[in-house]
């Protein structure tokens, strides 16, 4: 019998693994999809270590919890980039980028002759901008990989293809990391859809993410390997897993060509949609039922909120008076 | 204080707030409930795509027990409003609909050809309709002949915070259509412009950005909802006008006898 099952691969549940492996917990990890990431909105994800970019929607919560993030990452993964992120908006939205950099503090203003030292592509860009340059960036698809990779050195493999129920489950805690598909259990949990798409291009390469705040579409072009971009993402108020809207893939294309013209010839590799699993308050946190611990609500800060969520985990079943102080499932 | 009359409805409060681009739920819920506000906006467009999938979202709004006024955020032409303002019907079981038809994408200035023809057809199927439009008097008129029993006029474009751009023109409008219920919508960034277009006789303020995007946006929200209930009482307590000469305030007969 192990001392802890994990259901679901995807963020949460690969970071907790981690995190309580990394104390020399015995774990062993259940995924119902036959491959990583199969049916995960974590493979959708951008991989901003973001913490004070996210300021602009986000409230202080996520940015302070969001700090201990690029660390976690670098123990764990290959690669973690860090060259901050830049900030940009067009001339006429600078009031959007005051706001953001008496929220996000830990930036400094830069004007156009800045930017091209910094993202010569983007010497054409007429705004202002904001660096923000103690920020990270990853590669969430290799992350989640490189987590894979560090559980099975320790000999601990991931089980695919296999959708457990909770009751069949021989361990004493069993952590339900299975995001929007635990909402059955967790009624409170609600999906909130995006929409992203992959960009390959030659025309031009980014050093760092690169969000264009805009008041009706704000985007981030994340840079990957082999010329591509991640480009994120919409936000809607609704649970469709699926159905990339015209009108969300006008106005992210739109966006990005504004960041640069020269997206305006890239081809485009993928488009996604997904749901983010959020709370009330947008803001992750446990739950317990009996001996299940819900680990949920990670919204869209899987990579930015995973850690920190995980060390709770892991201390919740290290140590018997913050078990007994976890807030029961209603 | 008299009560504010939509429709045949009733509200105390005098703050209508849309719903979008809060921090989240629980931050747009602790806004509602700070202010006491009675009427909340909601875009069904952006949100819904077209099925029930938004149903979690607008039930939580459902449970903040107010009047729900659904939009037409985002529409471009009369049709695509109509549309929208039949599914809001159906989804919300209300036939409140604030109307708005965008002619242009970059301003987010209204169509007003295309917003009365939208307020015909809806008024003709029985909707309450409450037209987002400009301070433009004869686009009034046409509405009012369309059937609509409220205005909601612009203070500034949609977003921008620039409070009343042009109060002259809101002035006239609100003298001209005296027993209309008259409420400023959008452009308004501060408790003060709010407090402005009540003192001019504005029955009330439709605003969301100012608040969603505050950095505490409850706290925003019962500001603005002071702002209002002051700007309502100056204007029903009757002000005094401005005028060119210095006027002394002190009552000069108990006044020091300093003559030897």
């Amino acid at each position: 019998m192990n001392e802890v099952a994990i259901i679901g691969a995807g963020v949460a549940g690969l970071t907790c693994a981690c995190e309580l492996v990394d104390r020399g917990i015995d774990i062993s990890i259940y995924e119902q999809s036959e491959r990583l990431g199969g049916t995960s909105c974590s493979w959708f994800a951008g991989g901003m270590l973001a913490p004070y970019c996210e300021r602009d929607t986000a409230e202080h919560e996520v940015m302070q919890r969001g700090l201990v993030a690029a660390k976690w990452w670098q123990k764990h993964i290959t690669e973690v980039i860090q060259k901050g992120s830049l900030v940009l908006a067009l001339p006429r939205d600078r009031n959007e980028l005051e706001r953001l950099s008496r929220l996000g503090k830990q930036c400094r203003w830069v004007d156009q002759s800045q930017i091209e030292d910094i993202e010569p592509d983007l010497a054409d860009f007429s705004g202002p901008g904001l660096l923000f340059p103690e920020e990270a960036h990853l590669n969430p698809r290799k992350a989640l990989q490189d987590l894979a990779n560090y559980l099975e050195m320790r000999e601990i493999s991931i089980q695919f293809d296999q959708a457990v129920r909770i009751e069949d489950l021989d361990a004493k805690i069993v952590l339900d990391c299975r995001g929007y598909h635990s909402h059955d259990t967790l009624p409170r949990l609600r999906g909130v859809k995006g929409e992203m798409m992959i960009l390959r291009t030659r025309d031009l390469s980014l050093a760092r993410p690169v969000r264009l705040l805009h008041p009706r579409q704000p985007i981030y072009m994340v840079p990957r390997e082999d010329h591509q971009f991640m480009l994120g993402a919409t936000l809607l108020e609704n649970n469709e897993r699926a159905r990339f809207s015209v009108r969300s893939m006008l106005d992210l294309l739109n966006s990005a060509v504004l960041l640069s013209p020269s997206f305006g010839e890239a081809e485009i590799v993928e488009s996604a949609a997904d749901i983010r699993p959020a709370f009330d308050d947008n803001i992750p946190r446990l739950y317990r039922k009996h001996n299940v611990v819900f680990v949920n609500g990670l919204y869209r800060h899987g990579f930015l909120l995973g850690p920190s969520l995980a060390i709770q985990a892991a201390e919740a079943v290290l140590n018997p008076k913050q078990w007994q102080e976890l807030p029961r499932c209603a | 204080m008299t009560m504010l009359e939509l429709y045949g409805k009733s509200f105390e409060s005098r703050l209508l707030l849309g719903t979008a681009r809060y921090p989240s739920p629980s931050k747009l819920a602790e806004a509602v409930q700070a202010s006491n506000t009675e009427i909340v906006t909601l875009s069904l467009r952006r949100e819904a795509g077209g099925s029930h999938a938004g149903e979690k979202f607008w039930n939580l709004i459902k449970s903040l027990d107010v009047t729900i006024l659904p939009n037409t955020a985002g529409c471009y032409s009369a049709r695509e409003a109509v549309t929208t303002a039949q599914m809001a019907r159906e989804l919300f079981q209300t036939d409140w609909i604030k109307l708005e038809v965008i002619g242009d994408s970059e301003s987010l200035h209204p169509d007003t050809a295309g917003l009365v023809e939208a307020a015909r057809i809806l008024n003709a199927e029985e909707f309450k309709v409450f037209p987002y439009t400009t301070e433009d008097l004869v686009v009034a008129e046409k509405l009012l002949h369309a059937g609509c029993e409220v205005l909601m006029p612009w203070g500034a474009p949609i977003g921008t915070a620039r409070g009343l751009s042009n109060e002259y023109g809101l002035r006239t409008l609100r003298s001209r259509f005296e027993t209309i219920p008259v409420i400023i919508d959008a452009g308004i960034g501060l408790p003060s412009h709010a407090a402005r277009a009540m003192e001019i006789g504005y029955d009330a303020v439709l605003l969301n950005t100012a608040v969603a995007r505050a950095e505490d946006p409850a706290r925003m929200a019962e500001a603005f909802a002071e702002g209002i209930r002051g700007g309502r009482s100056a204007y029903l307590a009757g002000p005094m006008q401005p005028s060119d000469m210095p006027q002394t305030s002190t009552s000069l007969a108990n006044k020091a006898d300093l003559r030897e």
